[in-house]
């Protein structure tokens, strides 16, 4: 949790509906975007930003913040959505995502934005940053932590099993890995492009403390973090969230889905709209 | 099929362990080790550095580092795009990681991690490679014909081809000095020791003149400035009187060096490398000669752009032009 405790701070839902609105305005300035993964990742963002992580909004690079490596580049819209509901971007930048010379381009990199701790993309280079992370802190008697988030995806990179292997094998208690199953790659359907089941039994068999929660569903959120955090025993932990791509926006979760989903011109305001409707209701 | 080398007549038949620990010749003046030792001196001081291997701790010297320093020392097995990030994750963290294996490896297996992790985002980490260029017996998947071109290629990269075992020991500390990703090749093992009596002292990103000569000037990396001064002594018997230019740093390379050498008139320019004539010093010379209007006669020593034989190092280094015989002939040749 940020440092600077709110008096009156927003709830958990309210954090993550701003999170999402702050995705859907910077898609319908870029007309495009990986909106519908924004919005199926802004609950675990919520929680990561507003109940697990340490922080200081005004120091990005405070030595005893808890980092957090985005291995998914093209989630940046997510982040970046999160980064300003956590006062880390200041929310004027938020018209300039994609534009030439904004600190918010497309896919996320260490070098343009504050708050972006690595550059990602490149599918498959956050667990082995992590791990090295992971080593450093101790080696500096850190209590920070790392937090990395890639997506069920980045399980076909065979780096990933590697950095996997390592963190238990360095015992790295201070790692949080989170993996977004929303099932969607490019050419289709995750399951599909190369099967990853029984993931549980496969991350617990490589020595993971594992909790596989509905990545949409904050209380549970809440509990895999605490639990994440909490574990005694000396090894990794890894919190599969299972999300709904489009999730907070009814017809763009009912869209056929895809990679890289289709939003219209109007439907941006459309999409926000019925946002602030769930908001209501 | 590839032919098997034929042996040349009148001389012993090799084998491929011939030399697999060290390049030196027989009989040659050798330091054992020189890396490892530079890096535990290195280390005593300069407390943020930690060692980093994949599986090859004792084949690139860094076990020395490990029986100094056995708590900064991380063996990551046998996974070389970790190796990378997880090198680069502990330089974010304010390390100094020397993360060693073969240049092969580095090269062509880690290198979108090194590219994305480590020289996009600017981290600290020091990239030491041993069997580069032809210095392997083994085949090509051992060969690491064309790390040079693949790192000059990478922007933010600092690339190092040392030529024996004073400079290799005064690199470590240079490139300490220096902030920032750097690929240097390393030699390991009993590493022949040649600079010791030319006064020699390394300088990042500075070649340097060992000898002058008046027809030709060889500038050359890594083990073929061994071979180019041996070659200009060869040379001298047939009064061919030969200059060395050593470029260490290939990138960034000395321009102002190359330049003020090549464009002295009337000497035939030879750039001798060890590695595929593609992309390398070589082609970094001519382009940089040609983009400033100097035109000497100029010629190549360098690897076929082919997969290399097995075999024992001696003859392939002969086979494909790179001992200090064939430097010799070639150039007698060209001056023809």
């Amino acid at each position: 949790m940020s440092t600077n405790t709110l008096v009156n701070a927003p709830t958990l839902p309210q954090r993550a509906r701003n999170i999402r609105r702050n995705a859907l305005r910077m898609g319908e300035v870029q007309g495009q975007g990986y909106i519908a993964q924004a919005l199926d990742i802004s609950d675990v963002l919520a929680v990561a930003y507003f109940h697990a992580m340490r922080y200081r909004p005004e120091e990005p690079t405070w030595e005893d913040r808890d980092r957090f490596l985005l291995s998914n580049g093209h989630y940046a819209i997510a982040l970046y959505a999160a980064l300003i509901e956590a006062g880390i971007i200041p929310q004027t930048e938020l018209e300039t995502y994609g534009f030439d010379e904004s600190r918010l381009p497309m896919s996320g990199m260490a070098s343009y934005t504050p708050g972006m701790e690595m550059s990602g993309g490149s599918l498959g280079l956050g667990l082995s940053i992590a791990v090295g992370m992971g080593l450093g802190l101790k080696r500096k008697g850190s209590k920070s932590r790392v937090f990395t988030l890639f997506s069920d995806g980045e399980l076909d990179e065979g780096s990933k099993w590697e950095a996997m292997m390592s963190a238990a094998h360095h015992k790295l208690d201070n790692l949080i890995a989170i993996i977004d199953v929303n099932n969607q790659q490019a050419d289709g359907p995750s399951k599909q492009m190369m099967g990853f089941e029984p993931l549980v039994d496969k991350l617990e068999a490589f020595g993971w403390f594992v909790r596989r929660v509905d990545g949409n569903d904050l209380d549970a959120v809440v509990a895999a973090f605490d639990a994440a955090s909490s574990h005694p025993q000396p090894q990794p932990r890894v919190i599969v969230a299972d999300t709904l791509m489009g999730k907070g926006v009814p017809f763009l979760e009912q869209r056929e889905k895809n990679h890289f989903i289709r939003v219209e011109a109007h439907e941006w305001k459309l999409a926000l709209a019925e946002l602030d409707a769930e908001d209501r209701s | 099929m590839k032919s098997a080398i034929s042996a040349t007549p009148g001389k012993p038949r090799l084998t491929t362990s011939a030399m697999i620990a060290s390049i030196a010749a027989e009989g040659q003046k050798t330091k054992p080790a020189p890396f490892g030792h530079a890096l535990v001196e290195l280390a005593r001081s300069r407390l943020e550095v930690v060692g980093l291997t994949a599986d090859l701790g004792k084949y690139t010297d860094l076990h020395i580092f490990a029986r100094e320093f056995p708590d900064r020392y991380y063996q990551m097995g046998m996974a070389e795009q970790l190796l990378y990030g997880a090198a680069s994750g502990m330089a974010a963290e304010g390390f100094m990681p020397f993360a060693t294996t073969y240049a092969v490896f580095a090269s062509r297996r880690a290198y979108d991690f090194i590219h994305q992790t480590i020289a996009e985002e600017d981290r600290n980490v020091k990239i030491v490679c041993a069997l580069p260029g032809l210095t392997s017996g083994y085949g090509p998947s051992h060969q690491a014909a064309e790390d040079l071109a693949l790192f000059r290629a990478m922007p933010n990269m600092t690339v190092i081809d040392p030529c024996d075992a004073l400079e290799i020991e005064q690199i470590v500390p240079a490139i300490a000095a220096h902030h920032g990703p750097v690929y240097m090749r390393l030699l390991r093992g009993q590493v022949p020791l040649v600079l010791d009596e030319y006064n020699y002292q390394f300088k990042l990103g500075k070649a340097s003149l060992i000898r002058d000569g008046q027809e030709v000037l060889i500038i050359s990396s890594g083990i073929m400035t061994m071979r180019a001064l041996e070659a200009a002594k060869e040379l001298a018997g047939d009064g061919v009187d030969a200059a060395v230019l050593h470029v260490p740093t290939i990138k960034p390379l000395d321009h102002e060096a190359i330049l003020r050498e090549a464009g002295k008139p009337g000497r035939l320019v030879v750039v001798a490398e060890n590695h595929t004539i593609i992309g390398g010093l070589g082609e970094a010379v001519a382009a940089l000669l040609m983009r400033s209007g100097v035109h000497p006669a100029f010629r190549q020593i360098a690897l076929p752009d082919e997969f290399l034989a097995a075999g024992a190092l001696p003859t392939l280094h002969d086979r494909y032009g790179i001992s200090t015989a064939e430097v010799a002939r070639q150039i007698k040749g060209w001056l023809r």
